[in-house]
């Protein structure tokens, strides 16, 4: 057997210097005129390990982590030339206990079944790990609509995008629209700052979206297919854009797709400008059609009203992702992963303090803890874990003592979070709640549309009460001021951004109500990140007299000789953070 | 996504030594084209950087779609730029992994190196300074983004750096 080296490129993969390896391995391929195959693929979900170089021979297979231009001439020397592999260097392998088998081991791969396994720009690969297998099946079993209305219902899948809709009832809808043109349409449109599941499904699969789609065109009679996808993923498109193109060349997008007479469809890509707001279905197809991206009353629902006044459907990266699967193993075997009323699985994307960021797809009820401590290694430098935030700015808060709170639909929800897209941002000591509530507000009252009064201002009010509280301001009432505008907020906003946007703050209210007190009574931070609530002195047994922070304070409240301690004048510091963040020896302390 | 988005540039407007006749491929492509508004913008960026105020005026009198509803939708997406950027936009990455791990200081340091404030140009026109949302990279947090490069694990004296070794690169 020829030794086969891949190397992962995706996003992550790049930003870690992943181009460079792969091309050390060309060169040293080529220059040595070693004998083994190099291939590309995609994100595999370990990206805290990332440049990943898998190295596959006769004994098996090799997962090496961590491997820059240098690491990656090391291996290639000893484990290809002399079979010795680096044991140190691995990080996964079926062969012996390596560091991350752990991370592998427990997940349960649907969605990402194919991501890091193959190369994403190749049809034939994905045709060879069943690609394109279960339309055919469709198609040749003559399986009726109905029929697959029903799989998808007894899967019981359910929209993957947040809402969780179920979307066997989505596509029966749909297809019940009567008309001669109807749409289907992917959101890839993953604003959620903190996410990134979709991008790296695209990345790494971009054919098993289509096949997603094609299954649901045939379902509900589709002429037409549009993929709105985030400009700020440009190689999500260009693989996306390289499959299409292949799979027209298979005749697998076209007229009469697969055999089936009448079948026509077709996929574009529709590129998003940037608006938060457009992942809402209703501001999605008004942003295709041209238009501000701004939501409107439904119903009408999209299914019989949509792109163009005609019947579409909608679902999410993952949703689609997920329907080949369903179709090619059966409904009973996804619902046999999850909970009674989350079934399947779910990709998060673990970010934040944790030790192992990256992508992780877990069946439904396995709880939060889990995710975090198994798979996700733990917090970073032992700190303690504080809080997780599920769902972005629409989510929320959860504390450490609701870890076990399983991940499924209704547990997420029943704690004020909200399962979202996905994005699961791990918080630990170090990291003021308030802040953090401050952080989605202000994100959320940037993005709101402007079309409802309650999002547009209430938003912006909410912000303007945090911005005081965490400025040393917060008055007596701020927090049931908050909770007042948060709940009308809620009220009164006709699409989900303002419906949800007051999340973040009520679950900090809700969890973490001390640390509101102690802003607004005690104008202190527990955490230590609001500044001006922060008193900056310098630790005379480490201060060297170095002069930087002296030089550089803005307020010049800093005094002190060359090589005498400093001293800081309370009175004028401006509590800036320049003297904290200049010195090299840490003698700034925080109080 | 950008975070702020940018009004009207006055400057910029006077600048009359864009070549609007690029425009035309673009308008030939898309007139008529139902939808075509946001495709005909980010194809107009595309050509200039940014939009002017004349290149909007042409679009609208060779497609019939009206400045306002063009100057509407340019100012709703946070793609769009109204004002010239530098050779090299900065983009620090502001996601929520990035923010819980101090990516203020990074937008911090690099105003004061530069000498401008967020979504500001140098007045050399080298670099512009910019807040996205989400770059996608986690676990790199805290990121920003030259050009196609990626910058991750970053404090604010090593974001300063690196933007001073682009600045000496282009003097040389």
């Amino acid at each position: 057997m020829v030794t086969t080296i891949t190397v992962g490129l995706g996003s992550c993969g790049i930003a870690a210097g992943a181009h460079k390896t792969y091309e050390k391995i060309r060169a040293l391929k080529e220059s040595d005129n070693l004998d083994f195959i190099l291939k590309k693929t995609s994100c595999v979900g370990m990206c805290y390990r990332e440049p990943l170089v898998e190295i596959t021979d006769d004994t098996g297979t090799y997962l090496y982590g961590e491997m820059d231009a240098d690491r990656a001439v090391e291996v290639i020397e000893k484990h290809v030339s002399q079979h010795a592999p680096i044991r140190e260097y691995i990080v996964y392998t079926d062969l012996f206990d390596a560091p991350e088998n752990d991370f592998i081991g427990s997940q349960v791969k649907i969605v990402l079944r194919n991501c890091g396994y193959m190369d994403p720009e190749s049809i034939d690969e994905y045709e060879a790990r069943d690609g394109y297998k279960a339309i055919a099946k469709i198609a040749s079993e003559k399986t009726g609509r109905e029929a697959v209305i029903d799989l998808i219902l007894k899967s019981g899948l359910r929209g993957r995008g947040g809402g969780g809709f179920p979307t066997g009832m989505k596509w029966k809808f749909a297809a019940a629209g009567k008309s001669a043109s109807k749409y289907v349409i992917c959101n890839a449109d993953e604003g959620d700052p903190g996410a990134f599941m979709d991008r790296s499904v695209l990345e790494g699969d971009p054919h098993s979206v289509l096949e997603g789609m094609i299954i649901a065109a045939y379902t509900i009679g589709a002429t037409g297919g549009v993929i709105y996808c985030r400009a700020e993923y440009p190689l999500a498109i260009k693989r996306l854009n390289i499959a299409i193109r292949q799979a027209h060349e298979k005749g697998y997008l076209g007229k009469n797709i697969f055999g089936i007479e009448g079948f026509n469809f077709d996929i574009y890509i529709k590129e998003g400008a940037g608006a938060f707001v457009c992942g809402e279905e209703t501001a999605l197809i008004a942003s295709i059609e041209g238009q501000r991206g701004m939501p409107r009353k439904r119903p009408p629902f999209p299914a019989s009203s949509g792109l163009w006044k005609k019947p579409t459907n909608i679902n999410n990266v993952e949703t689609y992702a997920n329907i080949p699967w369903i179709v090619l193993n059966g409904a009973e075997a996804y619902a046999n992963f999850g909970t009674e009323k989350s079934r399947g699985t779910k990709v998060f994307a673990l970010a934040g303090k944790v030790r192992h960021s990256g992508l992780v797809e877990v069946p439904m009820g396995m709880t939060i803890r889990e995710v975090i401590f198994k798979l996700g290694g733990g917090i970073k430098e032992d700190k303690k874990f504080k809080a997780v935030q599920l769902g972005g700015p629409s989510g929320g808060c959860i504390p450490e003592y609701l870890s076990d709170t399983i991940v499924d639909y209704d547990s997420v929800n029943a704690t004020g979070a909200i399962m979202g897209s996905g994005g699961m941002v791990v918080m630990d000591e170090t990291t003021c709640m308030v802040d953090v509530a401050k952080f989605f507000l202000d994100f959320t009252c940037k993005e709101s549309c402007g079309k409802c009064t309650f999002c547009r201002m209430g938003t912006k009010r909410m912000l303007e009460i945090l911005d005081r509280i965490t400025n040393g301001h917060g008055r007596e009432g701020d927090i049931e001021k908050l909770e007042e505008l948060a709940y009308q907020i809620k009220d009164n906003s006709l699409c989900g951004l303002g419906q949800t946007a007051p999340n973040p703050v009520l679950t900090t209210i809700r969890y973490f109500r001390d640390e509101y007190e102690a802003h607004i009574g005690h104008k202190k931070c527990p955490a230590k990140v609001c500044r001006p609530l922060l008193t900056y002195t310098v630790d005379p047994a480490i201060c060297t007299g170095c002069m930087v922070c002296l030089k550089n304070c803005p307020a010049n409240a800093i005094t002190g000789e060359r090589k005498q301690v400093h001293h800081i004048n309370q009175e004028l510091c401006t509590k800036c953070g320049v003297c904290f963040s200049k010195c090299k020896f840490e003698s700034i302390l925080l109080s | 996504m950008r975070i702020a988005r940018i009004p009207f540039d006055k400057q910029a407007d006077a600048d009359d030594s864009l070549d609007l006749s690029l425009l035309d491929p673009l308008i030939e492509r898309h007139k008529g084209a139902r939808g075509n508004l946001i495709p005909l913008l980010q194809g107009a960026q595309e050509l200039y950087g940014f939009i002017s105020k004349a290149a909007f005026e042409k679009l609208s009198r060779e497609t019939g779609i009206p400045l306002s509803d063009m100057y509407g939708v340019a100012t709703f997406y946070a793609q769009f730029r109204l004002k010239p950027v530098g050779k090299h936009i900065i983009k620090v990455c502001h996601g929520t992994a990035c923010h819980v791990q101090h990516a203020v200081e990074i937008t911090e340091s690099l105003e004061e190196a530069l000498k401008v404030k967020d979504g500001e140009t140098t007045e050399d026109r080298l670099f512009t300074l910019e807040s996205v949302a989400c770059l996608g990279c986690c676990s790199l947090a805290p990121v920003m983004m030259i050009g196609e490069q990626t910058y991750g694990k970053l404090t604010g004296n090593e974001a300063v750096k690196i933007v001073k070794n682009i600045r000496l690169a282009e003097k040389n």
